[in-house]
């Protein structure tokens, strides 16, 4: 058992650090959050330099061969910062997916572009009546000729409006709740037909959504086989959470650390806020939901690198593990949702007036915080899905 | 990162669960599992004395003092299976806490006369620091130890005095000197609980429970050969002492017994045509629970072997203690409620279908609301947090 990281990891994780404080101080965040995207076109070369864009791709695409641990040091230093970014949309959700389902020539096609920074993707799944079930899916794409029809539309796209691929979840076969039938469809945003709204998110962000009316696209779009999207959309989202997770901790760490800072300086009625025991128990907490919610990162993302060592390995039926891989999943995205929204609300709390002020990071640690919660799962979302599985191995234990 | 033991301490693990099957009498393993913390003495002795004739007594101990020698990983794996075997906790005050300190700040002599009984099981001790009016404020204590001679004359009381009842020797603190600081005039000493002048008066538990006791001194000579470290400097004993614990405070395996216990509850109590399992508001409740100690178990495991090893953990401690209460009383209020009306008889009213017994976890848990009150109540870990780690 080892809690250690590497040599190499604190390398890591020292440059993403400079780099980030240095050129994305609060002060500027404003100033940033004005260009149309929410960050500047240099952002993205910077990162792929930075080796971030390559990071969890196998070597034979250029990739780096980066483990889950190396993905949530990335995330949880974006947390620390609030970085706006399509860096979770582009590499973790839309790349993972080709890396998962694409197929081989595909796969050889896009990550090394991706890796290097020359691509940009957003990945369409939501719909206006999925809740967070990934298999609710209404947008349909039937054959026709030598290609496919979209109808429907998808909600919540994060990124849409800068990206260069969007990639669509789409039902071609089945009812509208079955995992089976849903295929993946590459499209480019700028193609006719193509209804986009964009907007901007309350973190900074952008989101669109997207409406196909009788949408024709070639079979070229396909991506990997037809039918057969779910189980890996299922483990793409499974990590993305976990990698949600990981900033939503950097982002409370940060919040602990700056509301010490400022019990130590901010006086009332002669003396450091710090000083009373009220505030102190209070800051003790969040303090005890940092440091559990980091354990339960840990967990998830230890979880999901066996999981990779182990199906590279298996042959046999890996069902079973997968399932408890995602209740691990679910007990991170739970408890970390649960503790960031509370570190995030009394972070605001111990700031007084202060706390309201959009020139304080605390109300923007707190909007992040909220929108990761609202997005792959809420807490009671996963609290459900982890007592389901809880469930099922009480059945069965004897 | 790798949160998985090697083969080696997972070879250690098995042979430590192997010896708890063969080795633990069952009436033993029963009371354990009724979430019974206080044994009778001949139980604490019985089970001390297997574990010992296998060397595992004293395990943390040094090795010369017949401790076992192990590394970090097979300590915790150790406090791990005994718990989820349902074997007694290492008995506290003698072998967790004095002993340490006798191998600090004693003699050649007090080591030599005092180990071996603990290292047996065969001398019990129990812990004489709170009075009346010195619980959290531990230093503000009262009770007097008077100079005459070659010894100290004992008067006053100590309180809510865990085990006083079927111990034989108490440590405890007294007051020497009380023209300082409170914490200066403290002196740390070792009373044999057959001395003349020394009345135990057995306190109950609102559940009943007999476990603390009010201990009087009445003229209690006591030898200054019992004295640990120097006279007034019983505090810094004291300090030294209460930092010992690292391993086993959060409880973690002892939780993960209970928490299993609870979801065999459900799967066996009947509601309508089906089980608490059905029961879809009352699993949550169960899956809220098993997350937190996760995370706590993950947490434990991270102050244990991150960076700097168990060595390099501090004040952060104090948050193991405080949840792991929290998450103790958090199963047993659940198993409490999966019981509904059965939780109500004081004796178990015999049920065929179910065979758990309502009245010992009825009644264990108004007991541990005792958990989060004693061994620095969490209100005062939480101060301790504050300063100590982030610098209120
Ligand atoms: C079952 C049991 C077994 C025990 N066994 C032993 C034993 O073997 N030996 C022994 O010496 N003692 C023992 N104790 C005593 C125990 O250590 C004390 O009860 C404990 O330290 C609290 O002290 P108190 O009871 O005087 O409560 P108080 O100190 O009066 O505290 C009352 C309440 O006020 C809170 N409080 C107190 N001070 C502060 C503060 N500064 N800030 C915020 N909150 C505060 C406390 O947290 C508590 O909630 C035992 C107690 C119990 C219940």
């Amino acid at each position: 058992m080892n809690f250690t990281f590497s040599e190499e990891q604190n390398l890591f994780r020292d440059s993403i650090r400079r780099y980030l404080e240095e050129t994305y101080p609060f002060e500027n965040r404003a100033k940033t959050l004005e260009h149309p995207n929410g960050y500047p076109e240099e952002l993205w070369q910077s990162l792929a330099e930075l080796g971030w864009l390559a990071l969890p791709f196998a070597e034979e695409y250029d990739g780096l061969g980066g483990s889950a641990v190396d993905s949530m040091i990335v995330m949880e230093e974006i947390g620390r910062v609030l970085l706006v970014s399509p860096f979770l949309s582009t590499v973790l959700l839309s790349g993972q997916l080709i890396a998962a389902a694409g197929s081989e020539s595909q796969k050889r096609d896009l990550i090394p572009q991706i890796g290097a920074g020359q691509l940009k993707l957003a990945l369409a799944f939501a719909e206006a009546n999925s809740g967070y079930d990934l298999a609710h899916v209404s947008t349909s794409a039937v054959k026709e000729g030598n290609g496919y029809r979209l109808n429907g539309a998808k909600c919540a796209v994060f990124n849409a409006q800068s990206a260069d691929i969007i990639i669509v979840v789409a039902r071609t076969s089945g009812a509208v709740d079955d995992q089976e039938g849903l295929s993946l469809f590459r499209l480019d945003p700028t193609m006719d037909g193509l209804e986009i709204k964009n907007y901007r998110t309350h973190d900074g962000g952008t989101a669109s959504d997207i409406v196909f009316e009788d949408l024709f696209i070639p079979d070229k779009a396909l991506l990997g086989d037809v039918g057969t999207a779910y189980p890996h959309l299922q483990k793409v989202i499974d990590q993305a959470s976990v990698a949600l997770c990981a900033e939503a901790s950097g982002a409370m760490w940060a919040i602990s650390e700056q509301s010490g800072v400022y019990f130590k300086t901010r006086e009332q009625f002669g003396q450091n806020l710090g000083s009373f025991q009220a505030l102190q128990h209070r800051l003790v907490e969040v303090y005890m939901k940092c440091q559990l919610s980091q354990s339960l990162v840990y967990d998830a993302v230890c979880a999901l690198d066996d999981f990779d060592v182990l199906e590279q390995s298996a042959d046999g039926d890996t069902t079973n593990i997968a399932q408890k891989v995602s209740q691990k999943v679910s007990a991170a995205k739970y408890q970390v949702g649960l503790d960031a929204r509370s570190v995030g609300q009394e972070g605001i709390q111990f700031h007084g007036g202060m706390g309201m002020m959009t020139e304080l990071p605390i109300g923007h640690y707190y909007k992040r915080i909220t929108m990761i919660n609202a997005t792959f799962g809420d807490p009671r979302y996963h609290l459900k899905r982890y007592r389901d599985t809880m469930c099922q191995s009480i059945i069965s234990a004897t | 990162m790798d949160m998985k033991f090697d083969a080696q301490a997972e070879g250690f693990r098995a042979e430590v669960r192997s010896f708890v099957e063969s080795n633990l009498p069952d009436d033993i393993r029963a009371k354990v599992s009724e979430e019974e913390m206080i044994l009778p003495r001949d139980m604490m002795q019985r089970w001390h004395h297997e574990l010992f004739k296998q060397g595992w007594g004293c395990p943390s101990w040094p090795v010369e003092h017949g401790g076992a020698g192990w590394s970090d990983e097979e300590h915790y794996l150790f406090e791990r299976e005994i718990a989820l075997a349902d074997a007694p906790r290492p008995i506290p005050y003698g072998v967790v806490m004095l002993a340490p300190c006798l191998m600090e700040y004693g003699s050649k002599a007090q080591q030599e006369k005092f180990l071996p009984g603990i290292l047996t099981g065969d001398q019990l001790w129990c812990q004489g620091f709170s009075e009346p009016n010195a619980g959290s404020d531990l230093a503000s204590l009262k009770c007097r130890a008077e100079r005459d001679g070659d010894h100290y004359v004992i008067n006053g009381s100590k309180t809510w005095t865990s085990d006083a009842h079927v111990a034989d020797w108490m440590f405890g603190l007294f007051r020497t000197d009380s023209s300082g600081r409170k914490q200066q005039g403290i002196t740390f000493l070792m009373i044999d609980m057959k001395s003349e002048g020394v009345t135990i008066s057995p306190l109950e538990n609102f559940e009943g429970t007999h476990e603390v006791n009010q201990v009087f001194f009445d003229n209690v000579r006591v030898s200054v050969d019992n004295r640990v470290g120097a006279e007034n400097e019983g505090w810094g004993v004291a300090k030294y002492l209460l930092g010992l614990e690292r391993f086993g405070t959060a409880e973690v395996g002892r939780s993960l017994a209970s928490l299993g216990r609870l979801k065999t509850l459900a799967k066996t109590v009947k509601v309508g045509s089906g089980t608490l399992l059905n029961d879809s508001d009352f699993m949550n409740e169960v899956a809220r629970a098993e997350i937190a100690l996760r995370a706590l178990e993950v947490t434990e495991q991270r102050f244990l072997f991150g960076p700097g090893g168990s060595e390099s953990m501090g004040a952060e401690a104090s948050m193991l203690k405080v949840r792991g209460t929290e998450i103790q009383q958090d199963i047993l209020e659940l198993a409490h409620q999966a019981l509904g009306y059965h939780a109500h008889a004081m004796i178990d009213v015999a049920s065929p279908e179910n065979d758990h017994n309502p009245a010992a976890i009825a009644k264990a848990h108004y007991n541990f609301r005792k958990t989060s009150i004693y061994a620095g109540s969490n209100e005062i870990q939480k101060t301790i947090i504050a300063k100590a780690v982030l610098g209120l």
